[in-house]
C-alpha cells in the first residue's frame, strides 16, 4: 500500500484544550512555548490537550493510550466534541467539525461517530433493547424498523435473547455489550471507545478484545480505542498513540512503539511489557534452508554438509513442505538407492506466522528440529531457531524482522538445533 | 436607636406597592379570584355529592393500586373514622384546598425546577427567592393576599402555593442535576437535543425525585390549613382554629388527628408513587 491510498478518516490539527479562566492568555504563553505546569502558575488554567497532531486512517483501529491524567479522554471527547477544542482543527472526511453548527455538529454525532463508554453508560430506566435503540429512537426512526436493527445489534454482540432485561439485571460484561450494540445500531463509520473495557474483569476483557477485533475485521469501520493498559493497546491497536501531559510523545505501530522507542517515557513505559505476548512467529523466523523432494539424498546430505547443519526441510515444486530428513536417513537412503520421499518425517511441529511467542515455547521446547513456519496455503516461510525465540525475548533487536521481513540466514551455519 | 438617622420607611413603601398593584390589576386580581375560589368550591362540590362511603372506598381503591394493601386498608379505616367525628365536609373543604394549591405549586413549580436545572443565571435567581419563600413567616404573606383576593378560600390557597412550592422546584432542580454525567455524555454522543435529553432521560431520572418534592409540598401545604383558616378558608383548619380560640382541647385533638390522619394518607401514596417504577429500573 502506497501513501496515497490510505484514506485519511480523521484529521487532527494543532488541537489544543485549556481548561479554567484566563484561556486567551494560556493560549499565547503557549505559543511562546511556555510549559504545562508555567501556564499553570501564570494563569491558574490546565492544558488538557497539547497542541496535537495525528491522522487516523480509514479503518484502522487507532489507540491512545496514556496514563490517568495524560488528556486521553480530554482528547476523544473533542473528536465528536463532547468537549470544544480551544484552538485547532478537527477534519472529518475532509470537514472540520470545529467549524459547525449545533445542527451539523447533531447530525455527525447521529450518522458518523459512535461512542462506548467505560462505565457503560446505559440507561437504567430502559430495557436493553429500548438503550440499543437509542440513538435511532433520536433521529425519529419508526418504532418497528428500529427495533429491528437494534436486535441485528445486540446478536452481533451475542446477547439475543436479553432485550428485555433490564441492565442492572446484567452483568458488567454483558452490560458493556449492550453499550457497543448501542453504538453500532447507529450503523457509524467511527467508533469512539473511551477506556471501554477497563471496567470490566481480566478474563473478560480479554474476551471482549478478541470480539472487538472480530467485529473490527468483519465491519471494517474506523475503530479509536482509548485505554491505559499497554497490553490492551499492543494487543488490539493497529497503530497506537502515546500521551503524557496532554502530548502525544510518540505515534507508531506496536512493534515500533515497542522496539525504537523516541524517547526516555516511552522506553520506560514499554520496558515492562511481556514481549512474548506481543512478537509473533513472522517477526523471528529465519529463512529456511529447504531441499526439493526430487533432488535426491545425497543432494540433500552435500547441502546440510555445507551449512553445517544435521536436518532440512523438503519441499515440493511450489515450495509446499511436505517434511525434513535428517542426515543420518540421507546417508542411509543413499546407501540403499531409496528416495527421499521414503525417508521423509512427516509429522513436524508446524506454526502460522501470527503465532505469539508464548506459545511457541512448547513447541520449540520439544522438537527435535527447528520449528517450522508455514503460511495458511502450507507453503515454508521459515524456521524458529531457539536462539532467535531466546534473542528475541531479550529485547535484542537483531532477532527481530521488521514486519515480517526475513533476516538473511548466514547465522544458521553455526545454530545447532 | 439613633437619633440622628431617620427610620427607614421600609414598610410604607411595600404598603404603597401593595396599594399600586391592587389599584392597576384589581380586575385581574379580581379574576384570578373568581377562578381559584370557583375550582375550590366546585371540587368540594363534587365530592360532596358522593356519599362518603362510597368516597372513602375509591380513595382506599386509589392507595390499593398506587401503594399497597396496608396503606389502603389505613385509608378507608382512617377516612371512615374521621366521618364517623362528624368532620365529613370541613375535611373535603380542606381536601379541595390542599390539592389545589399542590396542583398549582406543580404545575408551577416544576417548569421553573426544569428551567433552573438548565441554566445557571436562572438558579442564580430562583435560589435565593426560595430560601425567602421558605423562611418568611407564612402569615406574612395572609396579609397582601387579602388585600389581592378579599378573604376567604382563595388568599388561603395563594399563601399555600407560595409556601409549598420551593421543595417542589428544588428537588426537580436536584434530581435532574444528579442524573450521572457519563450518561448525559451519552445521550449528547448520540446527538439528542436538549429536549429530548430531557425528556428522555433526565426527567425520567429525575422523576423519584421529583415525586418527593411534589411529597413535600403536599406536606407543606397542608401545614398551612390552619394558617390559612385565620384568613376565612373553610375546613378543618378552621376547626382547629376557633378550638384554639375557644380553648376547647378536645375538640382541638379530634380536628387535630383529622388532619394527620388525612396527611399520613396523602404522604404515603405519593411516596409510592414516586418509588413505584425504581423497583426494577434502579441503577446498580
Amino acid at each position: 500500500m502506497n501513501e496515497q491510498s490510505i484514506k485519511k478518516k480523521i484529521v487532527v490539527k494543532d488541537t489544543t484544550k485549556i481548561f479554567g479562566k484566563n484561556v486567551k492568555r494560556a493560549v499565547q504563553l503557549l505559543k511562546e512555548g511556555k510549559s504545562k505546569s508555567d501556564i499553570l502558575k501564570a494563569t491558574g488554567a490546565t492544558v488538557g490537550v497539547k497542541n496535537v497532531t495525528f491522522d487516523v486512517n480509514d479503518g484502522e483501529i487507532f489507540v491512545i493510550m496514556g496514563l490517568s491524567g495524560s488528556g486521553k479522554s480530554t482528547l476523544v471527547r473533542m473528536l465528536n466534541r463532547l468537549i470544544d477544542p480551544t484552538v485547532g482543527q478537527i477534519l472529518l472526511d475532509g470537514e472540520d467539525i470545529v467549524q459547525m453548527n449545533k445542527e451539523q455538529l447533531r447530525e455527525v454525532r447521529r450518522k458518523k461517530i459512535g461512542m462506548v463508554f467505560q462505565n457503560f453508560a446505559l440507561f437504567p430506566h430502559k430495557t436493553i433493547v429500548e438503550n440499543t435503540e437509542y440513538g435511532l429512537e433520536i433521529q425519529g426512526v419508526p418504532k418497528d424498523q428500529r427495533r429491528i436493527k437494534a436486535v441485528e445489534s445486540l446478536k452481533l454482540v451475542g446477547l439475543a435473547g436479553y432485550e428485555d432485561q433490564y441492565p442492572n439485571q446484567l452483568s458488567g460484561g454483558m452490560q458493556q455489550r449492550v453499550g457497543l450494540a448501542r453504538a453500532l445500531a447507529n450503523d457509524p463509520d467511527i467508533l469512539l471507545m473511551d477506556e471501554a473495557f477497563s471496567a470490566l474483569d481480566p478474563l473478560i476483557r480479554k474476551d471482549m478484545q478478541n470480539e472487538l477485533l472480530q467485529l473490527h475485521s468483519d465491519m471494517g469501520k474506523t475503530f479509536i480505542f482509548i485505554t491505559h493498559d499497554l497490553d490492551e493497546a499492543l494487543r488490539i491497536g493497529d497503530r497506537i498513540a502515546l500521551m503524557k501531559d496532554g502530548e502525544i510523545v510518540q505515534i507508531g505501530t506496536p512493534e515500533e512503539i515497542l522496539m525504537s522507542p523516541s524517547n526516555e517515557y516511552v522506553e520506560r513505559f514499554v520496558e515492562d511489557v511481556d514481549l512474548a505476548k506481543v512478537l509473533t512467529a513472522g517477526h523471528i523466523m529465519k529463512k529456511a534452508e529447504a531441499i526439493q523432494v526430487d533432488r535426491g539424498p545425497r543432494v540433500a546430505l552435500r547441502l546440510m554438509k555445507q551449512l553445517g547443519i544435521s536436518s532440512i526441510y523438503v519441499v515440493d515444486k511450489s515450495n509446499r513442505l511436505m517434511g525434513a530428513v535428517t542426515a543420518q536417513d540421507a546417508v542411509a537412503a543413499s546407501e540403499t538407492d531409496k528416495s527421499l520421499e521414503d525417508v521423509l518425517i512427516s509429522n513436524l511441529p508446524m506454526i502460522s506466522p501470527d503465532t505469539v511467542l508464548t506459545e511457541l515455547f512448547d513447541v520449540v521446547s520439544t522438537a527435535s528440529i527447528p520449528v517450522a513456519v508455514i503460511s495458511e496455503d502450507q507453503k515454508l516461510l521459515g524456521i524458529i531457531i531457539r536462539g532467535a525465540l531466546i534473542g528475541a525475548l531479550s529485547g535484542d533487536n537483531q532477532f527481530i524482522n521488521n514486519d515480517g521481513i526475513i533476516a538473511p540466514a548466514d547465522q544458521l551455519n553455526t545454530e545447532e538445533i | 436607636m439613633n437619633e440622628l438617622l431617620p427610620r427607614l420607611p421600609f414598610a410604607d413603601w411595600i404598603d404603597s406597592g401593595v396599594d399600586w398593584l391592587v389599584s392597576t390589576f384589581g380586575s385581574v386580581l379580581d379574576g384570578i379570584a373568581n377562578v381559584l375560589g370557583g375550582v375550590v368550591e366546585g371540587a368540594v362540590t363534587v365530592l360532596d355529592m358522593v356519599p362518603s362511603i362510597l368516597l372513602a372506598i375509591i380513595f382506599a381503591l386509589i392507595a390499593y393500586f398506587i401503594a399497597t394493601r396496608k396503606i389502603a386498608l389505613f385509608t378507608l379505616i382512617g377516612l371512615l373514622f374521621i366521618d364517623y367525628l362528624g368532620y365529613w365536609y370541613p375535611m373535603l373543604q380542606m381536601l379541595a384546598l390542599v390539592l389545589t394549591s399542590v396542583f398549582l405549586a406543580v404545575v408551577i413549580g416544576i417548569p421553573i425546577g426544569i428551567w433552573g436545572s438548565q441554566k445557571a443565571s436562572v438558579r442564580k435567581v430562583v435560589n435565593p427567592l426560595l430560601d425567602l419563600m421558605q423562611t418568611m413567616p407564612a402569615f406574612v404573606y395572609l396579609i397582601p393576599a387579602i388585600f389581592f383576593f378579599n378573604i376567604g378560600v382563595v388568599p388561603g390557597v395563594v399563601a399555600s402555593v407560595i409556601f409549598a412550592m420551593p421543595p417542589t422546584i428544588r428537588l426537580t432542580m436536584l434530581g435532574i442535576e444528579q442524573v450521572p454525567k457519563d450518561l448525559i455524555e451519552a445521550t449528547e454522543a448520540f446527538g439528542s437535543t436538549t429536549s429530548q435529553r430531557l425528556m428522555k432521560i433526565q426527567i425520567p431520572l429525575a422523576k423519584p425525585t421529583i415525586m418527593a418534592g411534589v411529597n413535600q409540598s403536599i406536606m407543606l401545604a397542608l401545614s398551612m390549613v390552619v394558617i390559612a383558616s385565620m384568613v376565612g378558608a373553610p375546613g378543618l383548619g378552621e376547626e382547629v382554629y376557633r378550638s384554639v380560640t375557644q380553648l376547647k382541647t378536645g375538640v382541638g385533638v379530634e380536628t387535630g388527628v383529622s388532619i394527620v390522619i388525612v396527611a399520613i394518607i396523602l404522604d404515603r401514596i405519593t411516596q409510592q408513587a414516586g418509588m413505584r417504577k425504581q423497583k426494577i429500573g434502579g441503577r446498580m
